[in-house]
């Protein structure tokens, strides 16, 4: 399979316009291929819209069920309430403490083994190879992890949430294929001038590979910011949650109260939660919506760089 | 990553946790194996070990990180074959044979969740696996370069959303103040409670996991697709063939060894459902067609306790998974020539 992704992934750039001649069939294809792409981006966006909307709405506007593209009734008092509200900023600033402690335990892990892997040369290679990727064809389950958590005493700390994930499979070898490269020469240079394994990790090929690192660490980054399930497993005091809990037990809350027959009540409550929980989902999803921008470019060219070869 | 991108393998795969051992046994005592000496490489471990130790050393860290945090819950599933004790042994106690096994197999709710999940599973993957194709190719015959590039970035998006965002979202576009309900009612239907009606949850769930993978996954298609030769067109072309052909008999043969490797992929996850966005959107309401056999035995084994009749079922189902992907491999490189390894 890696030759596959090789094979295709060898020139990512684009080739040379394959038609010239410009028939009426093609140009009306031309724009009802446009015009669905233009569909999708809005089916892909909307969700989006909308809850911006919501965030900006009053509660009386949801409630009657006026709000879709465009604020109702526009207010920012939620904002302030949200912002306002302690445990929210609390379990803000966990989610970035989780996040960067994560990434950077990851990024070391996933670096160094890949690196050691990319040394194609290295007795008993294919058996580290192997114990990487068997894992991810067969993991060892929710309960067994549980019990492995609880049993080195981790609830309730951070190693809980940071641990576990730190490292993807799917990263290891994109790196390491970055890595594999990475030209030799330089290596054997370095090596002459009397560099080990550590001064050339270290010095020659960490410099070399600041896409692909910027690539895993959004990767990872984002995995870390968007995770809410070993919180919910691992950690049962709310000052210790990372706000993707806090806004799961806002859902939660709601969704309970709806259940129980409010909502065909219209109950007040579960609505002005609504407003609340829009406000909570911006400004969760903030962060990642200003760096992706950014990289989304560093990442597509990351991954292909890294799957030119396995 | 509930889908496909997940997972990327390397040819040497599958070596079993005695590997393991193998290969940790170098790195922790220099001479052991000092006899096993390949005739390729012509190299002993003892050499290996004088002139790469930093390399092993490099190891060392990740190789205990994945031992205990990856094969340590791998061992600790024999627990679905003892019984196991808060507070006593992480592997048990006592042997207590099959009969976990046997009460999963007797247990009509496992059953019920079983079939659940295989059609949950085979929706999203009928539906989910050809999208991103079709994408893919819709996204390749655009010619203005800015169009294709916005189209990509906003359908890439949803990929980097938390998954409680995603529930919050559906929540809210399916709530009786909803978009989906305001649309309803602008046509004359009446109001419905989406998320409390069993038979749209699997409508729900499949719907959002398209919305959510389907920009994300063109990615490798479309660098796949980058990579068809351009005489293929040319020649295609000459012999008179149009656009639809030029893709049927060009394009798409192109692309095919990306499709099998991504299809047997997706096999293999066939099972594992989106666990946690189930969690988040189901309710007992709708369990006759939301619960999967991931969220069952988390409720059996971490809500009620009974950890070892949960980590039963959730061997079986780890087994299963490892099952079909290597029958999927083995039938792609009979039948198509294409496999993992």
């Amino acid at each position: 399979m890696v030759d596959v992704i090789s094979k295709n992934m060898a020139e990512p750039k684009g080739r040379a316009p394959r038609r010239t001649l410009e028939s009426t069939g093609m140009r009306v294809f031309g724009a009802v291929n446009a015009t669905l792409l233009v569909l999708l981006c809005l089916v892909m966006l909307y969700p989006f819209i909308t809850v911006l909307a919501q965030s900006f709405s009053s509660p009386g506007a949801i409630r009657a069920g006026q709000v879709s593209f465009w604020p109702v009734g526009f207010n920012v008092d939620t904002y302030g309430a949200v912002m306002s509200n302690g445990a929210f900023w609390r379990n803000y600033g966990n989610t970035v403490l989780y996040t960067v402690v994560g990434t950077v335990i990851a990024m070391s892990l996933t670096t160094t083994y890949a690196f050691v892997l990319s040394k194609k040369h290295l007795k008993g290679r294919n058996a580290l190879i192997g114990i990487a990727v068997f894992t991810m064809f067969f993991n060892g389950g929710l309960v067994p992890n549980y019990v492995l958590i609880s049993s080195l005493g981790m609830k309730n700390t951070m190693w809980a949430i940071v641990l576990p994930g730190a490292i993807s499979i799917f990263n290891l070898l994109v790196m390491k294929a970055f890595f594999e490269n990475l030209p030799k020469e330089l290596e054997e240079a370095a090596q002459i001038d009397g560099l080990g394994w550590y001064g050339i990790f270290g010095r020659i090929v960490l410099p070399l590979s600041k896409a692909v690192i910027a690539t895993m660490v959004l990767f990872y980054s984002v995995a870390f910011w968007n995770d809410w399930f070993a919180a919910f497993l691992y950690l049962d005091k709310s000052e210790l949650f990372p706000v993707t809990l806090f806004l799961r037990n806002l859902i939660a809350g709601a969704s309970t109260t709806t259940s129980e027959g409010a909502a065909a009540a219209g109950s007040t409550t579960a609505l002005v939660a609504t407003n609340i929980q829009a406000v909570t989902m911006i400004l969760t999803v903030i962060p990642i919506l200003c760096v992706y921008p950014f990289v989304q470019r560093y990442f597509v060219s990351g991954i292909m760089l890294g799957s030119v070869k396995g | 990553m509930p889908l496909t991108q997940d997972e990327h393998s390397q040819r040497p795969v599958t070596r079993g946790p005695s590997e393991a051992t193998a290969s940790d046994a170098p790195a922790s005592a220099p001479a052991t194996a000092p006899r096993r000496l390949s005739r390729r490489k012509r190299q002993t471990w003892r050499e290996a070990l004088r002139r790469d130790w930093q390399l092993y050393s490099l190891a060392l860290i990740p190789l205990i990180y994945l031992a205990i945090f990856k094969y340590g819950p791998m061992i600790g599933n024999v627990i679905a074959f003892r019984r196991f004790r808060p507070g006593g042994s992480v592997f048990g106690d006592e042997w207590v044979g099959l009969r976990y096994i046997e009460m999963f197999v007797n247990d009509p709710t496992f059953w019920k969740v079983f079939t659940n999940t295989a059609i949950l599973g085979g929706l999203t993957l009928l539906i989910g696996f050809p999208l991103p194709i079709i994408l893919a190719l819709m996204l390749n015959e655009v010619r203005k370069k800015h169009f294709k590039k916005i189209v990509q970035s906003i359908s890439y998006l949803p990929h980097f959303l938390s998954v409680v965002i995603v529930a919050g979202m559906i929540l809210q576009l399916l709530s009786l103040q909803g978009t989906v309900n305001q649309l309803v009612e602008a046509f004359g239907g009446e109001g419905i409670p989406f998320i409390q009606r069993a038979e749209w949850f699997r409508t729900i769930y499949v719907g959002s996991e398209v919305w959510q993978t389907v920009g994300w996954g063109t990615i490798l298609y479309l660098a796949a697709l980058t990579t068809v030769d351009d005489s293929l067109y040319e020649a295609a072309r000459i012999d008179g063939a149009g656009r639809w052909r030029q893709t049927w008999h060009v394009t798409l043969p192109g692309i095919r060894p990306m499709m099998v490797t991504l299809l047997i992929l997706n096999i293999g996850t066939f099972l594992n459902v989106g666990f946690e966005k189930v969690l988040l959107l189901y309710n007992p309401l709708t369990y006759e067609t939301a619960d999967v056999i991931s969220t069952y035995l988390y409720r059996v084994g971490l809500v009620s306790n009974n950890l070892s009749y949960a980590a039963a079922i959730g061997l079986f189902q780890a087994v299963i998974g490892l099952v079909m992907v290597l029958s999927a491999n083995l039938i792609s490189r009979r039948m198509v020539g294409t496999s993992l390894w």
